[in-house]
């Protein structure tokens, strides 16, 4: 087991270079550069190369990389060109909201996907299957902004039952409905998968009573590639959060990038690309030792 | 296949109707989108069924020739990401080796970005118009497709057919185009109109954003860009465009769900 997690650290150091690699050079087409802050006027020519030799714009591109990549590594994603406070800071100072948001929203999606897609799959073309069905496409084809807009405009200004910006509730509901119907038909095909398996079968042959081969031969092993596609719904989610949150006014990380964005805020928008992008790696990392945990073969197999 | 599946059928003929629309706009819209013919924020009326917008311009002649937008947008979006992700799939399916090994990173590097916040740092470098909207969202959304392209061709290239193909002197862009190719599209046509879905959904939180496709030229997603500022007064506004992007998007994963389900009669 040791070997495996070492295995898959050493793995992810190509992935963190290309993380790097393409969010610098994406932000390095940008126009200008950092130096066009200072537009003041009064600023001597010489007082901006100055500048510039310090900042070590002066240096070829792949040195100002190596020069970032040092930095990111200690977290220094430099400073802010809207507030001049350095950009780890003002993300940890908005990370907290972001993940109240996404915790909240996750443990929902989990609450009602499994029950929902585990009864799909035991009562499989029922009118409760066929109806999951359907929701699930439409919940799917609902565009997240949209609903924010159309749940703020009848929850809030309407009904009034919760404040149109600040408040939790309404964008963790539509954290959930954007999310739900992906999990759930993944736990429906998972438990689907499950019930087909030989094991199932001689436990029906010697006379299980069918709740119990359900509930403790099925429901177990179909939940195992549940913790996969949980670390792959990651980058939904954070993507989800970014426009959810700027809608709502909510005061997590990805209205800071969003609002980066409109204003060119480059420091900014590079650290919080880095930082969600390593964020959702390492995630993926910590869901694939779980499932190498719950289950032994994925080991073995990877010895060979 | 289409009369057992009642859903894909309503999909198929939302889809037509929605690209006559588009292609027959300036005949069917009744109003020209962008000419101010109504006192702001007009409720739906018989003049004008969907009503009027904060500016005074007919909503349904504005969804119309969004409609133009957006599903070109979505088209050439997906014909790029098709595209890439074909052409990474092959090579790293078929050639294997140190080439796999790096495209295949690559595509792992790629997936993990929120695609819509890389999109948003894409676009704040560039300037939002509408060609960019469609290379942009077209060139972060190959992945699947290249590692679907990749599989199909791991499992094909040890086929006999192929190995005939390789014994009677077929260069490996022969074989990888005229043989093994065709034999792995199935799947990647049902990826492609998924893909599509996704698409508009891309197309339109972008362009709502102010960062995609840019005012005055209507798409379904601009269009609920200044709808938030009037939701009290003017739901309409928000409502329409959106419940036809929802509209679109479903009959799409209809449509591609029972193409799934017919090419892929295992399930």
């Amino acid at each position: 087991m040791r070997k495996f997690i070492l295995r898959r650290f050493i793995q992810l150091i190509p992935l963190l270079i290309g993380i790097s690699l393409i969010t610098f050079f994406v932000m390095h087409m940008a126009p200008g550069d950092p130096t066009a802050l200072f537009a003041d006027p009064s600023i001597k020519p010489e007082e901006l190369a100055r500048i510039r030799v310090n900042w070590g714009l002066d240096k070829p591109v792949i040195v100002q990389y190596f020069i970032w990549l040092k930095n990111a590594a200690k977290l220094d994603f430099g400073y802010s060109y809207i507030s001049g406070k350095p950009v780890v800071e003002e993300i940890f100072e908005r990370l907290p909201a972001t993940v109240l948001l996404m915790s909240i929203s996750f443990f929902l999606i989990l609450l009602i996907s499994i029950p929902v897609g585990v009864i799909s799959a035991v009562k499989k073309g029922s009118v409760f299957d066929n109806l999951f069905t359907v929701v699930s496409f439409i919940f799917m084809s609902i565009p997240s902004f949209w609903l924010a807009l159309i749940f703020m405009l009848v929850f809030s200004l309407k009904l009034g039952w919760f404040p149109p910006f600040g408040n939790i509730v309404l964008p963790c509901a539509v954290m959930v409905i954007s999310g739900l119907a992906g999990i759930t038909r993944y736990q429906r095909a998972s438990m689907l998968e499950v019930l087909n398996q030989e094991y199932i079968k001689v436990a029906r042959a010697k006379g299980l009573p069918e709740y119990l081969v359900i509930y403790k031969h099925a429901l177990r092993n179909s939940l195992i590639p549940i913790v996969t596609m949980l670390g792959l719904s990651l980058p939904d989610l954070f993507g989800g959060a970014f426009i959810i949150e700027t809608i709502f006014a909510w005061p997590g990380m990805g209205r800071l990038g969003v609002s980066a964005v409109f204003s060119r805020n480059y420091p900014v928008i590079m650290g919080i690309t880095v930082f969600t992008a390593v964020l959702i790696v390492f995630g993926n990392l910590l869901a694939d030792i779980g499932y190498a945990i719950v289950d032994p073969r994925i080991r073995y197999a990877e010895k060979k | 296949m289409l009369k057992k599946n009642k859903l894909a059928l309503s999909g198929l003929i939302i889809l037509a109707t929605l690209f006559i629309l588009a292609v027959f706009a300036p005949v069917i819209a009744p109003y020209n989108p962008n000419e101010i013919i109504e006192d702001h924020i007009a409720a739906p009326s018989l003049a004008h069924i969907f009503g009027t917008d904060d500016l005074g311009r007919d909503i349904f002649s504005r969804l119309i020739f969004g409609g133009r937008v957006s599903l070109s947008v979505a088209v050439i979006a997906v014909a790029v990401s098709l595209t890439i992700g074909i052409l990474l799939g092959c090579i790293s399916g078929y050639y294997g080796g140190i080439l796999d090994e790096v495209i295949m990173r690559f595509t792992d590097i790629m997936l993990s970005f929120p695609t819509i916040f890389l999109i948003l740092a894409i676009q704040s470098v560039l300037t939002p118009n509408i060609f960019n909207v469609m290379v942009v969202i077209g060139a972060t959304s190959w992945m699947g497709i290249a590692r679907l392209v990749r599989g199909e061709f791991l499992a094909l290239k040890e086929r006999e057919f192929v190995e005939a193909a390789r014994a009677i002197g077929c260069s490996d862009l022969r074989v990888i185009f005229r043989h093994i190719l065709p034999n792995s599209l199935p799947p990647v046509i049902v990826a492609g109109t998924l893909g599509m879905a996704g698409a508009i959904l891309t197309e339109s939180a972008l362009s709502f954003l102010g960062l995609g496709v840019q005012p005055p030229m209507p798409s379904w997603g601009n269009m609920l860009m200044d709808s938030q500022s009037y939701l009290l007064d003017a739901p309409w506004m928000a409502v329409i465009p959106g419940l036809i992007i929802v509209l679109a998007v479903l009959s799409l994963y209809f449509v591609g769900e029972a193409l799934r389900k017919e090419l892929n009669p295992k399930e």
